[in-house]
C-alpha cells in the first residue's frame, strides 16, 4: 500500500496564458508554471504590440508627432498628448494662457474618469461580474460624446497644442459637461451598490495580491497601484504642474495595499477628477487658448525629462534636441510597463483566478507597456 | 379546461382500437408510442433551449440597459434559431492531438444524461412520460453522469485549458452532490415518497407547499442546484476570464452546440425539479395545470438568470469551502430537525 502511494507522484505544468486570452487585456503572454491551480512562478513576456513609436519620434517633426502620442496608451490619450505638450513647452520655454491650462485640466481629468470606468469595466469582467461592464461602457460613452464636441474625436484626439489646445470649448459644452458630473456622481455609488460590499466580491478581492510598500517603491509602481499601499504619492499634489494648485482635492489611498484596496482607490479617484473637473467649469477664465509661435517648432538644443500623473502611473517624457525639428532622442516612461513588473512578484502562490484579479487590478493597457 | 392529459389517453386508446382492428400486436404500438414520446420531449427541449437562450439574451440585455437581439425577427425571436442553424452548418473541427473516439462521446453523454432526467418531470396534471416509483432517486442518479462526460471532453481534449476545467467540473459537482441531496431528503422524509406525482399531490395547497416547511431545504437546494449547472456564480468550470472556456474550449459547430444545449436543458431541469419539490409542481387554481408547471419554473429559471447578470465569480477553493464547510452542515442540520419534527 505505502509503495503504491509513494509510486503516486505530480509534477508542475506550464500554462501558456495568451497572447490570445480573454483576460490578459489586449496581447500579453503569461508563462504560468502551475502545480494544479496554484502558479509557482510567471514570466510576462511583452512585446507584441511593439510599434517603434520612439524610433518614429526620431523621423517626424515635433508636431507630426503629437497624433502619435495618441497611440500610446488610446485609453487615456489626453494624458499623453499632455505630456508631450507639456515636455516640448518646458524644452523651448512656451508660455500657456491660462484658460489653455484650464480647458486641458477639464479635458485629462474627464479623461481619467473614461480610463477608470474601462478600468472597473474590465475588472469586474474578470471577476465574473459581466453586468458592470455594460454600466461603465454607459457613462464612458457620455464622455467621450463630451470630447468628439470639443475636438471631434472619440478615441485618439490630437487636441493638444504646443502653447495651448488647438481648438476652443464650444458654448454648449459646460452645461452638458455640468450635467454629466451631476449624472455621474450617482452611477459611482451604484458600481459601489453592486461590487463594493458583495461578499462574493469581497472575497475574492480581500487580502489577495499584496504589493508591499518597498516592493512598489523598489520596483518603480505608480499611480493608484502605488496609493494603493498607503502612500499618498501623486504628482498633482508633489509638484503641482499645470494650474493643479488652484484645485481642492484629495488623495486617496488604499490601506492593506491589496487588491480591494486599489480597486477602491479607483473609485474614490473618480470621484476625486469629478469634483476637479466641476471647480474648473466654474472657474474657467477667459482669454486665449493658445499662444502664437512659429509654424516650424525648433527648440533650442538640450534635453528635457517630464512627467505627469497618468490614470495608470507616471507618464514621461524624455526629450534630447538639437536644434533641428526633430527630435534627437525620444523616451517614453509610462507607469503600465513599471506596473506590470510586480506581478510576477505578487502573483507567486496565488490561484490562477487570483492572477486574472492581480493582474485586471494592476490595470495595464498592453500598447502603453510596449510602445 | 385544457387539461392534456385526456388529450393523449384518448389518443392511445384510438391507437389501441386501431391496432387491435388490424391485428398488430399491441408491443409495436407500445414501442411507437415510446418514440413518439422521445420525439415530442426531445422537441420540447429544443423548443424550451431555444426559447430560453433568447430569453437569457433579453434578460440581460435589459439588466445591462440594453435590448438585446433585435434584428431579426419581432424583438429578435429569430436569433436562437439562426444561431442554432449555424452552429449545425459549421465545421465540425477535431483537434489533431485530441482522443477522437472520447472527444466525440463526450458531448453525447452530457446531452442524453440531460435527456434522460426529462422522462420523470411532470409537467402537468398526469403529463409524465414514466412516473416511477423512485423518481427523485433516478433523476438525480441521472443527471450525476454528465460529470463523466464534462471530464471526458475535458481530458480528451488535450488542452491544459480544458484539463483544469474538466478536474475542476468534477470536484464541483460532485461536491455539490452532497447537499443537493441532502436538501431533497428533508422533502422525501415529509413526503414519505420518492415519486415526482406523489410529492406533487402531497402539496395541493399552498400552505401545503414544501418551499414553507423547508425553507431551508429550498436555499440549499437552489444554490446547489446552479453550482450542479456550472452557472454563476459558480461557473469556474467555464471560467472565461481564467480558462477561456473551460473543458469545451476546443469543441466548436453540432459538438458544441450539443454542450451548450445540455447546460439549457438543465437549466429548465433544476429549475422544473424545485417546482415539483417545493413550489407545489402543476398544482394551482384557474389555470391549467401544466401553465402552471411553466410560470413556477420560468420564474425560478429567472431567479437564476437574474443571479448570474449580478454575482461575481468564486474562486475554485472558496467555492469547495462553501460547499463542505458551511452548505453541507447546514443540511445535515435541516434534515435532523425535520426527522425530529416531521
Amino acid at each position: 500500500m505505502n509503495q503504491e502511494i509513494s509510486e503516486i507522484y505530480t509534477e508542475e505544468f506550464f500554462v501558456n496564458m495568451g497572447p490570445q486570452h480573454p483576460s490578459t487585456h489586449g496581447v500579453l503572454r503569461l508563462l504560468l508554471k502551475m502545480d494544479g491551480e496554484v502558479v509557482l512562478d510567471m514570466v510576462p513576456h511583452v512585446g507584441y504590440l511593439h510599434r517603434s513609436m520612439e524610433k518614429i519620434a526620431e523621423n517626424r517633426t515635433y508636431y507630426q508627432y503629437i497624433p502619435y502620442t495618441d497611440r500610446i496608451d488610446y485609453v487615456s490619450a489626453m494624458f499623453c498628448n499632455q505630456a508631450f505638450c507639456m515636455a516640448m513647452e518646458k524644452l523651448a520655454n512656451v508660455p500657456v494662457p491660462e484658460r489653455a491650462e484650464y480647458i486641458r485640466i477639464i479635458m485629462v481629468e474627464l479623461n481619467r474618469i473614461a480610463s477608470h470606468l474601462i478600468w472597473l469595466g474590465t475588472f469586474s469582467l474578470d471577476l465574473g461580474a459581466i453586468t458592470p461592464f455594460l454600466y461603465c461602457f454607459r457613462e464612458r460613452e457620455k464622455i467621450l460624446d463630451l470630447f468628439e464636441m470639443v475636438c471631434g474625436q472619440r478615441m485618439t484626439f490630437n487636441y493638444m497644442r504646443v502653447g495651448g489646445v488647438s481648438r476652443d470649448i464650444t458654448p454648449e459644452f459646460i452645461p452638458m459637461a455640468k450635467e454629466f458630473i451631476k449624472y455621474f456622481l450617482p452611477r459611482v455609488d451604484e458600481y459601489e451598490d453592486i461590487l463594493t460590499n458583495n461578499p462574493i466580491f469581497l472575497s475574492r478581492t480581500k487580502g489577495v495580491g499584496l504589493l508591499d510598500q518597498k516592493t512598489a517603491i523598489e520596483n518603480g509602481v505608480t499611480g493608484p497601484s502605488l496609493r494603493g499601499t498607503g502612500l499618498k504619492c501623486d504628482l498633482r499634489k508633489d509638484e503641482p504642474y499645470s494650474v493643479y494648485d488652484k484645485f481642492n482635492f484629495d488623495i486617496p489611498t488604499g490601506e492593506t495595499s491589496d487588491v480591494w484596496d486599489r480597486y477602491m482607490v479607483r473609485i474614490q479617484e473618480m470621484r476625486e477628477s469629478a469634483k476637479i473637473v466641476l471647480q474648473a467649469l466654474e472657474s474657467l477664465p477667459e482669454g486665449p487658448i493658445k499662444t502664437k509661435i512659429s509654424a516650424v517648432f525648433k527648440p533650442p538644443a538640450g534635453e528635457v525629462y517630464l512627467r505627469i500623473e497618468a490614470p495608470r502611473g507616471e507618464m514621461g517624457f524624455y526629450i534630447v534636441s538639437d536644434g533641428s525639428p526633430k527630435p534627437y532622442r525620444l523616451k517614453i516612461r509610462t507607469g503600465s510597463f513599471s506596473n506590470l513588473t510586480v506581478l510576477p512578484i505578487i502573483s507567486r502562490g496565488w490561484k490562477i483566478a487570483d492572477v486574472v484579479a492581480i493582474f485586471g487590478s494592476l490595470d495595464v493597457v498592453l500598447p502603453e507597456v510596449d510602445r | 379546461m385544457l387539461e392534456l392529459d385526456q388529450l393523449f389517453k384518448n389518443i392511445y386508446l384510438w391507437g389501441e382500437n386501431l391496432f387491435t382492428q388490424w391485428g398488430i400486436p399491441l408491443f409495436w404500438l407500445e414501442l411507437l408510442g415510446m418514440l413518439i414520446v422521445a420525439v415530442i420531449i426531445l422537441a420540447f427541449m429544443s423548443l424550451s433551449v431555444l426559447f430560453l437562450v433568447w430569453w437569457e439574451r433579453k434578460v440581460s440585455g435589459h439588466m445591462q440597459s440594453r435590448f438585446g437581439p433585435m434584428r431579426t425577427g419581432w424583438h429578435g425571436w429569430l436569433q436562437t434559431i439562426i444561431d442554432a442553424i449555424k452552429l449545425i452548418l459549421k465545421e465540425d473541427t477535431t483537434p489533431g492531438t485530441a482522443d477522437k473516439i472520447g472527444f466525440l462521446i463526450a458531448p453525447i453523454i452530457v446531452f442524453v444524461s440531460a435527456f434522460m432526467a426529462y422522462i420523470c418531470i411532470p409537467f402537468g396534471k398526469g403529463l409524465i412520460v414514466k412516473d416511477l416509483n423512485i423518481g427523485i432517486l433516478y433523476i438525480l442518479a441521472i443527471t450525476t453522469f454528465t460529470v463523466i462526460g464534462l471530464l471526458t471532453a475535458g481530458w480528451c481534449s488535450n488542452n491544459k485549458f480544458s484539463v483544469l476545467g474538466g478536474f475542476r467540473s468534477a470536484a464541483q459537482i460532485i461536491s455539490y452532490e452532497v447537499p443537493l441531496t441532502l436538501s431533497i431528503l428533508g422533502v422525501v422524509i415529509l413526503s414519505q415518497t420518492l415519486s415526482m406525482q406523489s410529492i406533487v399531490n402531497s402539496q395541493k395547497h399552498i400552505w401545503e407547499w414544501y418551499i414553507f416547511r423547508q425553507p431551508i431545504g429550498f436555499l440549499i437546494y437552489l444554490v446547489a442546484a446552479i453550482a450542479e449547472i456550472n452557472r454563476v456564480p459558480f461557473d469556474i468550470p467555464e471560467a472565461e476570464q481564467e480558462l477561456v472556456a473551460g473543458f469545451n474550449v476546443e469543441y466548436s459547430g453540432i459538438k458544441f452546440a450539443m454542450f451548450f444545449f445540455a447546460e439549457f436543458a438543465n437549466l429548465f431541469l433544476v429549475s422544473a425539479i424545485a417546482t415539483t419539490l417545493f413550489l407545489g409542481g402543476w398544482n394551482g387554481p384557474l389555470l391549467p395545470s401544466w401553465i402552471w408547471f411553466f410560470i413556477k419554473s420560468f420564474f425560478l429559471v429567472f431567479v437564476i438568470m437574474w443571479f448570474k447578470w449580478t454575482f461575481p465569480r468564486l474562486r475554485v477553493d472558496q467555492l469547495m469551502g462553501f460547499a463542505w464547510k458551511f452548505l453541507l452542515p447546514l443540511a445535515f442540520i435541516n434534515l435532523i430537525l425535520t426527522g425530529l419534527f416531521a
